[in-house]
């Protein structure tokens, strides 16, 4: 049995609420839109963190970069290498430690050439750790004179993940990195993270592709309505149902076209009116009276962890 | 603890700064002539209790001949503001609509008009028109609807795009049907707000051709006026001539420009970023 | 009763490189026809031209051998990857769904749309919910062809399931002809007759 690692991140028991207005009426409401989330991330591993749009992935990567919009409250804990994250150090790390891999060109200045704005405001500038970079990713020796106009689709990606890599950063979160790219271009743009993973990196690769999800990372994290459901490693979802815990993540295989396609019933439920118990109820076969009662905690079964009290 | 939130506090702003400026314009329409009427007797007085702005060199209140002037000020204002307000719509909506030669002269003629100093054009109409209320209005009015036909174009061209205009028109909707119920609803607060913002350019403007003598004839005591024929007063010591319809025409325009900045954060959120 | 495209190139104008060139395209009543090709080989190009929202530069689109309607509500409907785009921001998505029609109760129930729903702003949905007020509108004008470009790239794989086996559904009721548009190979593999594959 390996030993644990000591983790890079932590993260437990995070909530996040946001003072929103109501339509047009002038009331002020709390929204929590994530609540008690656990995850953790050790160095040289992809963990993915998979689920569908308004289950709060995307809000994970700013509360770990501390970039939330000023209307929102943030209560847990972040750990991050044995000590606490405090607004200032992630303003220290974001950055340096923690880059962000921008989704597409869009996230570039389209009158900067590519090799100024990959070097940064950093003094001195990291000329030559740029130039190695895109050696190694196989990007023309021109393309540092290029404007982000004239790079191709494959080409865009590459400088996408030179920019976060020439800070150095131990931590890298990408966000919805793949949509629209076929398979050999998704597969190629994480193949890239897979080697900064193999390097001792961590990333965290934010997407609502399980499928992608099941194919590049070690981890697979389960987003359920703000939550984590399951947290596995990616084998157990190549392997099917059998392998996995939670009923949503169950679902989620057998909804693929390549398995049954067939999905259950029913919506992720809203922030500001979930269901009593267990997020997932509502939608659940294997319901119980007992799930209504509180939120399930995450528990530890067969080298994954889950938050369902049937899972077994 | 029950705060008031922000868009609370903008909305009642912007609720007491309509009241001031309607309360300005009306206060001045009911004011009767013989509270201007001159009155030898009291001339030349400094302010006090009787009268809070002095009074002038015929013995007219300053203060009630101020609000007057404010009121013209404000009718000239809200006209004049309408009116190249609606030249901007149908230019602005002509030119994105249109044919690209349509909107390449359009687009040619803004640049004309914005070219020309405001100042010598509107003297110039005012002039043409014979002076007076007219064609001040009608200066105001040719030299203001520039900026806001320019931003309806941008609107127009943008919105002509989006992928639910093109499915509209595929669900079998008319051209005439999408400008009103896709077009229309998006651009009427950007409308309003621009309406609205124009309105302190078109008074500060008529109060400065009044005040060169090109604008309101003398019997009219616009700002303008009152602010001319005080020049010759200031050296003698009056100050208190100049300097209060002076203050209360910016006081009014700032609070209409903020006026305007206030709607725009209440009506059309996305835009002003709150 | 048959859409089809019959050589048709496609650039945007005289000056830029050709999206399309020489392509053909058949689908019938009652198929489901992958169109499925990595993404630079004119997919949504294709797609349009298909539905008429663009013209070909060369060539044709014949819908049972006569061109596209110009006027009036056109038989051949696309339905578009982002929804919150396709559906305007501002209004309320009952007026979106009236905007084809009057509303259907059966379709409304079988895509799970809810009546709370329909008072509520685009914003306030998710892009899931939301791709469903896209196709029902579709269905609601009476579409005999639906072109679905990427509808389900965004979706999550519960929320595609549901919405592609409902389309296929109505489709088979209503005998109508789809034509999909997607990269992702197993998608295509299970809910179409047939794939064009425009890379080869």
């Amino acid at each position: 049995m390996e030993e644990k690692k000591q983790p890079l991140l932590e993260i437990e028991d995070l909530s996040v609420t946001f003072k929103m207005y109501d339509g047009g009426a002038l009331e002020q409401k709390q929204l929590q839109v994530i609540s008690s989330l656990s995850v953790t991330v050790y160095p040289g591993e992809i963990l993915a963190i998979a689920g569908s749009s308004g289950s709060g992935k995307s809000l994970l990567a700013s509360a770990i970069l501390g970039i939330l919009p000023g209307n929102a409250e943030v209560e847990g804990r972040m750990i991050y290498e044995g000590k606490p994250m405090t607004p200032d150090m992630q303003k220290k790390l974001r950055g340096s430690e923690i880059a962000l891999v921008p989704q597409s060109i869009a996230y570039l200045d389209p009158l900067m050439k590519i090799g100024k704005q990959v070097d940064g405001h950093k003094k001195p500038y990291p000329t030559q750790k740029r130039k190695g970079l895109f050696k190694r990713f196989g990007l023309p020796e021109k393309t540092p004179e290029l404007y982000p106009f004239q790079l191709s689709g494959g080409m865009a990606r590459r400088v996408l993940v030179s920019t976060a890599l020439v800070e150095d950063a131990r931590l890298l979160i990408a966000d919805e990195p793949t949509p629209g790219m076929s398979l050999d271009q998704a597969k190629e743009a994480l193949s890239m993270f897979r080697q900064m993973a193999d390097e001792g990196k961590s990333v965290i690769l934010i997407t609502h592709d399980i499928d992608l999800a099941f194919d590049v990372a070690d981890r697979v994290a389960v987003f359920y309505a703000g939550t984590t459901v399951e947290c596995a490693p990616a084998n157990d979802f190549k392997t099917g149902p059998e392998a996995l815990r939670h009923p949503y993540s169950k679902a989620l295989w057998r909804a693929l076209p390549q398995n049954d396609f067939e999905p259950i019933e029913g919506f992720q439920p809203y922030a500001g009116n979930l269901p009593k118990g267990c997020l997932f109820g509502p939608r659940c076969s294997c319901k119980t009276a007992e799930c209504e009662n509180s939120v399930p905690p995450m528990r530890e079964i067969r080298g994954g962890e889950v938050r369902c009290i049937h899972a077994t | 603890m029950k705060k008031i939130n922000r868009r609370t506090k903008v909305i009642i702003f912007t609720i007491m700064i309509g009241v001031i400026i309607i309360g300005a314009y009306i206060a001045g329409i009911l004011i009767p002539d013989s509270g201007v009427a001159p009155d030898f007797s009291n001339t030349k007085l400094p302010p006090s209790f009787s009268h809070p702005f002095g009074t002038d060199w015929l013995g007219r209140d300053l203060f009630l001949r101020t609000l007057k002037g404010l009121s013209i000020s404000l009718t000239i204002g809200i006209m004049a503001s309408l009116i190249s307000g609606a030249a901007a719509v149908l230019i602005g909506i002509a030119a994105a609509m249109g044919s690209r030669r349509i909107d390449g002269i359009i687009n040619w003629f803004i640049d004309l008009v914005m070219g020309v100093p405001h100042t010598i054009l509107i003297i110039l109409i005012s002039f043409a028109c014979g002076r007076g209320m007219k064609g001040l209005l009608l200066g105001i009015a040719v030299t203001h609807w520039t900026g806001l036909a320019r931003l309806i174009r941008g609107e127009v061209l943008q919105l002509r795009n989006q992928q639910y205009v093109a499915v509209s028109r595929k669900l079998g909707k008319s051209g005439s049907w999408i400008l009103v119920h896709h077009l229309l609803p998006h651009l009427l607060p950007q409308f309003f707000v621009g309406l609205v913002l124009m309105f302190p350019h078109a008074i500060l403007h008529e109060a400065a051709i009044s005040f060169l003598g090109y604008g309101l004839p003398p019997e009219q005591p616009a700002i303008g006026i009152i602010l001319s024929e005080s020049m010759k007063y200031l050296s003698a010591g009056m100050w208190w001539l100049a300097v209060f319809p002076g203050a209360l025409l910016v006081c009014i325009v700032l609070l209409v420009d903020r006026l305007g900045d206030n709607l725009r954060m209440i009506i059309d959120p996305y835009s002003a970023q709150e | 009763m048959q859409l089809e495209a019959i050589d048709v190139s496609f650039r945007y104008d005289k000056k830029s490189s050709w999206v399309l060139e020489h392509q053909n395209f058949k689908v019938e009543r009652g198929e489901c026809v992958g169109l499925f090709a990595p993404s630079g080989y004119g997919k949504s190009t294709l797609a349009k031209l298909l539905a008429g929202y663009l013209k070909p530069s060369s060539g044709q689109i014949l819908l049972d051998g006569k061109p596209l309607p110009k006027k009036g509500i056109c038989p051949v409907q696309l339905i578009y990857q982002h929804p919150e785009k396709a559906i305007n921001p501002r209004w309320r998505l009952k007026k979106v769904l009236e905007e084809s029609g009057s509303l259907q109760p059966d379709i409304l129930h079988s895509f799970g749309i809810r009546e709370e729903w329909l008072d509520r702003f685009p914003r306030e949905l998710s892009g899931g919910e939301l791709q469903r007020f896209c196709v029902a509108r579709a269905l609601m004008s009476g579409a005999d062809f639906l072109i679905c470009d990427e509808i389900s790239t965004m979706l999550d794989v519960i929320t595609q399931a549901q919405i592609w086996n409902k389309i296929l559904d109505e489709a088979k009721k209503r005998n109508m002809g789809i034509v999909a548009v997607t990269h992702n190979k197993a998608l295509a593999d299970r809910i179409c007759t047939k794939v064009y594959d425009l890379s080869r």
